[in-house]
Order: structure tokens, then sequence, then C-alpha cells
């Protein structure tokens, strides 16, 4: 406990009768004790529920997309855009260590996007979406897109402002990834199986995948999907449109 | 390697508590990291060095509090501790858990000059 004000020397103390946290300052031998208690990420928090506040009051739907490299995000992302664009309005924001190449192929569906070149960075962070939505302007009840950098560590921990978070699996990769990658699996609400036309050529089984997925996550929505044949993308776009109605815009 | 960004992140916090306390620099710093915080340790050591140079932290100790994950069944309620978060209940092997702590990654304190 200390002994200047009888905190227990977590930053909770009590002031009148109600305990809280705060700024405290303690005298060290050698220099001023501040006591913060102040979270790492509060900054790139507070951005993103300022971009959610956004979202929010111009209905607009934002998916944060994230997977491994090579699961099919821009392939999913190019049919959906096809067969939703120009009815229901969507936006794009496109992350990539280097290159423009995804923003070119989302560019060729005629959907507006922005490329976000993170360079050395291996995820988006609220702030790198909070500039590009002031390029991008994207228009009310519209769907936002925002494809993450293909890895399946690093943008777990940074919130965007997303209305939800949708992960790609595809059965190319081990039907054990939700075990070796749970904070991914763990912050998303939804999850898209795939490439499942390939199915009957891999040793993927999906009811274990599923089961993996269940145990590190809170996802009730599994869809298995083919972004090349089509097959399950009715249930995706019956998802999306669900998501898009119940985000009402302020007048 | 968002260990990087993670530290650059705490510079930032620092570089604001030492301005508004009128300091100059952090002698010693105290963080408190989760063990399901997805920090990798040995990446945040390596990540530091770099972040800090030239920063209030430059000369700065640091120490890490680690703290345990703990969870809450959501069906029994029963608040266990937990490694992994594909861990289940062990009263009634139910998977749907909310972590309680573990997930902690916080600046706790400094001690500024």
């Amino acid at each position: 406990m200390c002994i200047t004000c009888g905190c227990n020397g977590d930053g909770h103390h009590l002031h009148g009768q109600e305990p809280h946290t705060h700024h405290h300052e303690h005298t060290a031998r050698d220099g001023r004790v501040i006591t913060l208690e102040q979270d790492i990420l509060q900054k790139n928090q507070l951005l993103a529920e300022r971009n959610r506040g956004f979202f929010e009051a111009r209905g607009i739907t934002a998916l944060n997309l994230v997977s491994s490299p090579g699961s099919g995000k821009t392939t999913l992302l190019e049919r959906t855009l096809a067969d939703l664009h120009p009815d229901t309005p969507c936006f794009v924001i496109e992350g990539d260590q280097q290159t423009s190449c995804d923003a070119d192929r989302i560019r060729a569906t005629g959907v507006p996007v922005v490329q976000i070149n993170t360079g050395k960075g291996c995820h988006l962070d609220a702030e790198m979406v909070n500039a590009s939505v002031k390029h991008l302007k994207p228009t009310q009840d519209a769907l936002l897109f925002i494809e993450n950098v293909g890895n399946l560590v690093c943008p777990a921990m940074f919130d965007l402002g997303e209305s939800a978070r949708v992960i790609i699996i595809s059965v190319t990769e081990g039907d054990d990834k939700p075990l070796k990658y749970p904070d991914m699996f763990h912050s998303a609400d939804i999850c898209l199986i795939n490439k499942i036309d390939l199915l009957p050529y891999v040793n993927f089984h999906v009811d274990k995948m599923i089961e993996y997925a269940r145990q590190v996550s809170h996802i009730d929505t599994f869809i298995q999907v083919s972004a090349t044949t089509g097959q399950g993308m009715d249930e995706w776009y019956s998802w999306l449109k669900e998501k898009a109605g119940a985000a009402v815009s302020l007048e | 390697m968002h260990e990087l960004s993670i530290a650059m992140s705490i510079v930032d916090i620092a570089r604001e508590a030492v301005e508004k306390a009128g300091a100059r620099e952090v002698s010693h710093i105290e963080l408190e990291i989760g063990q399901l915080a997805g920090i990798e340790l040995r990446a945040l050591d390596f990540a530091w060095s770099e972040a800090v140079r030239n920063s209030v932290l430059a000369h700065a100790t640091k120490a890490i509090h680690h703290i345990p994950g703990e969870a809450r069944c959501m069906e029994c309620e029963t608040v266990f501790s937990i490694q992994a978060l594909h861990q289940l209940c062990p009263a009634c092997s139910g998977p749907f858990t909310e972590v309680i702590h573990g997930k902690e990654l916080r600046v706790h304190a400094l001690t500024v000059h």
C-alpha cells in the first residue's frame, strides 16, 4: 500500500466514497512517480470510436476483412462488388505493404477505392482508415470494405472502427488455423470459408475447423463460399444486406 | 511485428506524460502486459531499443508486470485461470468463456525527472 495516500498501488484509491483511477503522483527518492494506468492502444481505440461514430451517423456498414495472405480476399471482394455494386453503393480501402495491384483490380470493377501502403507495417490502424475515409468520402448507407494486410497476427489488436470483423479462411490452409491464431478468431464476428470448390482435393475438415473456431471465438456465422464458382455467395450477400439494413443513417 | 507499433505508442504516452509533468525524461517505466494480450516479449524488447532512441525513454529502465489469464464461463459462471483462449471451462466443459484478465496492455507508472 502507498504510504502517501493509502492507495493499493494499482492506481485505485479513495477520494470521498468513490474509488476511481487517475493521474496520481508520488515523490520517489530520485524523481517523481506518475501512475498512469493508460491503455497503450488508447489512442488507436479513441480514433477507432470516432470512425465508428462517423460510420454510424452516416449509416455506413464498415467491414474489416482479415485473413492470411492468399486466402482469396481480393477475389472474393471483386466478385462481391461485381454482384452488389451499384445497387448497394460500395467503397473499398485496400491495405497492403506495397504496390497498388489490389486497388487496380478493385478499380476495374468501377468501385471507388483508396490504397494504403503500410510500408514496413504489418496492419492497418484507425488513423490510416480515418485518413482514407476523408479521401474516399463514402456515401450514406454504403458498404465500406476495408481489406486489411494479409496477416493473422498483428491486425487482431487494432480496432479500425468497423461494424464487423470478417475473417476469411480458405480450405487450402490448415483446418487448425483457429487454434494457431486464436487472437484473430477471438476478435472476429463472422467467418467465411473460401475456395470451398477445392474441398474434394484437400485434406481440410470443415466441421473440425468450425469446432476449433468455436473454442476460441464467439463467431456464430460460418459461410462456405467459392469466389470462383459463386457457391455460397448468396448467403454472404444476405448477411451483408441484413447488416446494412440494420445501419440506418441519421437524417 | 506489431510490437514496434506498441513500443512507439508507449513512447508517445511517455512523451505526453513528461510534457504534462514539466519534466525532462523518464528514468523508469512500468508496463502491465497480460498473458493473452498478444505481445511477444522478445519482439517487444527487440523493437524497444529502436523505438526509444532519442526519446524521453532513451535512458529508462523498464519493468513488466505479467498479468495471468482469467476467464469466466458464460454457461456456469465458473471463474478459472487460462493460458490460452481455446481452453474449455473446467467445470462444465463449455467453450463460451469471457476473458476477464490477461488482455491488459497498459503503462502502469513512470518515474520522471
